[in-house]
């Protein structure tokens, strides 16, 4: 399960023609043994880390040793947690590939779903399907310099990259990191911080959007700062997530900045079910969230309908 | 050669009968002013004058279908936290439909690729609809005459359309000649009840058939709609237009052949209960709804102009220019507002052909 859902890519004919729907060699067969897309792996909390006062972060490790053993995901890619009797939802693995005690995810509390996942505990048991989705190409970003650039939630599809990096630190040029939230009390990852403040191999900076009592980093929203920062676009690659709100002003700072769309990455949420492109709910044109995604640059965003 | 057949219509009942001994066999009843697929019932003369209201799709994809059971037991030994096994659903039954429309069954191609998982290169498929549709015998009727709301023609189908059956039926004098089209049909084929064909019945079959391709009429040449939809995503102002009447009542979506979207949910009595795929549309406001408030097809506009172009443009960009539109026509017949698919792709064509100048 290591390599990334890939699909073959073809471009939409510019004159379809109507033709008969498939012949008869393409017809499905069920094949025996095939696993079930929809049936979860058992897995058990074991840890819980409160993060602020709506975020918890979740510690599992399956419960089939070989499994957990045999598990393995890119840097990217996401799991469906579920909370039997109430539901199913997406979230980044925020662990890396290379740290692999535990699987971690971290969750917002929003509905109904994230809300029954806030009352686990440690010991108790969930279904995971994992791992789904595409993943950040993180071979061609190899000899470059990395600027990430997370708001609020947004850190978590960036914290497995940014730990996977620093676990192959060579093979990366100078990365930096900066990392926002509205308020002190907001910052996930706080057991995090004074590792990444404190390495000389990462350029981290943290800002908030109002002064605080007690901050001693930046005040100020997130593309400002990134304006001040000013990262060369030469031989860099940026990875953005947070609010939308945040990942359009810093589009286009980094736009502004001199990046260009194929140097931009940032990852996508749709309100996802099957999370294997077959129920057809996360679309956006022809691309499917759950399998084409998360993980996309600004130059394929540009390439598809508008509907963010 | 491809064993041919002949049945009397009186003799029907007999057949299913026999049928129905080693599966559930469907065939279309009236019920109120709708014509529907249900489970046959001895001695049941099927509804063959009336054209059937829904498709079959239900048979393969039932409206909603139980993915796994789970259960929690309290486990004191881990201080009260639960512990939680899920259980499987048993194998679909055999299913056989008696007299499914053409463009039904070719409804089922459209489901073919994406459930067999072309979106991953196979590596996920869905192992509920492969099983029951490999187990599903499917008797097509060929149509008589069209409704004004056919057009299977211009998608690539037609009334005598042989793609995705098992077994073509075709209405002759008194009865209807059957031809087996896989080997599921060649077994529903094996039986007493029938008699084998003559010549007359091959050639009034084969006349029946080409008077019903002959009823469509011309289709339009649809080759340009992909880039036109694409083309007018932004045009909010056309989309308004084209849904000014909807209901947004999902009408369209569920009597629909090729509509294939699902959602999941959970029924729990808090310590057992099963988590169920049911059949959801694209057309419901709370289709893309998200926890935080978002959502990204705000308006009746925007989700209409998700349903023409994912059947018009971006179904036939990920499969070889296929539109997942089978012409059956029943969301132009069922509409409450008279929404007519065919209209938006011609005006979606010529908005386009009119920008181009």
């Amino acid at each position: 399960m290591a390599e990334p859902t890939k699909k073959s890519k073809k471009a939409a004919p510019k004159n379809a023609v109507p033709k008969s729907a498939a012949p008869a060699e393409q017809l499905p067969a069920y094949r025996p043994g095939t696993p079930n897309a929809y049936l979860p792996m058992l897995a058990t909390v074991v840890e819980v880390v409160t993060e602020t006062h709506n975020i918890k972060t979740f510690r599992l490790v399956l419960n089939d040793a070989e499994l957990m053993g045999k598990f393995s995901f890119r840097a990217g890619q996401v799991g469906q947690l579920s909370m039997l009797g109430v539901g199913e939802s997406t979230f980044v693995i925020n662990s890396p590939p290379t740290r692999k005690e535990y699987l971690q995810f971290s969750v917002m509390r929003a509905g109904e779903n994230t809300s029954a996942l806030h009352t686990l505990q440690a010991g108790d048991t969930i279904g995971v399907r994992a791992p789904l989705g595409n993943s950040f190409p993180y071979e061609s970003m190899q000899g470059k310099d990395i600027i990430f650039v997370g708001g609020g939630i947004g850190m978590a599809p960036l914290r497995t990259l940014l730990l996977f990096m620093l676990d192959n630190r060579k093979d990366y040029g100078k990365i930096s990191l900066l990392y926002g939230a509205r308020s002190p009390q907001d910052m996930a990852f706080s057991a995090d911080l004074p590792e990444w403040t404190g390495r000389k191999d990462l350029d981290c900076v943290l800002t908030i959007d109002r002064e605080a009592e007690g901050w001693q980093h930046k005040v100020g929203l997130i593309p400002n700062v990134l304006l001040e920062m000013a990262p060369k676009p030469e031989n860099c690659v940026a990875i953005t997530c947070g609010p939308p709100i945040m990942i359009k002003f810093t589009l286009q700072a980094l736009e502004k900045l001199g990046f260009k769309p194929e140097q931009i990455y940032t990852t996508l949420e749709r309100r996802m079910k099957c999370g294997v492109g077959i129920c057809g709910r996360c679309n956006i044109g022809e691309k499917y969230v759950c399998i084409d995604g998360p993980v996309f640059s600004l130059a394929e965003l540009k390439g598809i309908p508008n509907e963010l | 050669m491809a064993t041919q057949k002949y049945i009397a219509f009186a003799d029907i009942p007999a057949w299913l009968e026999e049928l129905s001994a080693a599966q559930t066999v469907y065939a279309p009843r009236r019920e109120g002013k709708a014509v529907v697929y249900r489970p046959w019932q001895k001695g049941e003369q099927p509804e063959l004058v009336e054209r059937p209201t829904e498709s079959a799709k239900h048979i393969v994809f039932p409206r909603a279908e139980e993915l796994f059971r789970f259960n929690y037991q309290q486990a004191p030994e881990t201080g009260g936290s639960k512990k939680l096994s899920l259980a499987e659903p048993a194998d679909p039954a055999p299913a056989v439909v008696f007299a499914a429309l053409p463009c039904d069954t070719r409804g089922f191609l459209f489901f073919d690729p994406v459930y067999s998982g072309s979106g991953t290169n196979g590596k996920f498929q869905d192992i509920y609809y492969l099983k029951r549709r490999a187990c599903t015998t499917l008797i097509t009727r060929t149509c008589r005459a069209p409704l004004a709301t056919c057009f299977c023609n211009w998608t690539g189908g037609g009334p005598a359309n042989r793609e995705g059956a098992d077994v073509l039926s075709t209405d002759v004098e008194g009865g209807l000649f059957l031809e087996a089209l896989t080997e599921k049909g060649e077994a529903v084929l094996k039986s007493a009840a029938l008699s084998p064909a003559t010549e007359a019945h091959i050639s009034a079959a084969q006349s029946s058939r080409d008077k019903a391709a002959r009823s469509m009429g011309d289709a339009p040449d649809l080759g340009r709609t992909p880039p036109a939809l694409i083309s007018l995503f932004e045009n909010l102002d056309f989309w308004r237009e084209q849904s000014a009447g909807c209901l947004s009542c999902g009408a369209c979506t569920y009597l629909c052949p090729t509509c294939y979207c699902f959602n999941i949910t959970d029924e729990s009595n808090g310590i057992s209960g099963v988590r169920l795929r049911s059949w959801d549309a694209c057309m419901f406001a709370l289709f893309t709804l998200e926890a935080s408030g978002h959502n990204p097809r705000n308006g009746r506009a925007a989700r209409l102009r998700n349903r023409v172009g994912h059947k018009f443009s971006y179904y036939p960009g990920l499969h070889e220019g296929r539109f997942s539109c089978c012409g059956c026509g029943r969301c132009i017949k069922s509409c409450p507002s008279s929404i007519d698919i065919r209209r938006i792709v011609q005006n979606a064509l010529a908005a386009t052909e009119a920008s181009r100048g």
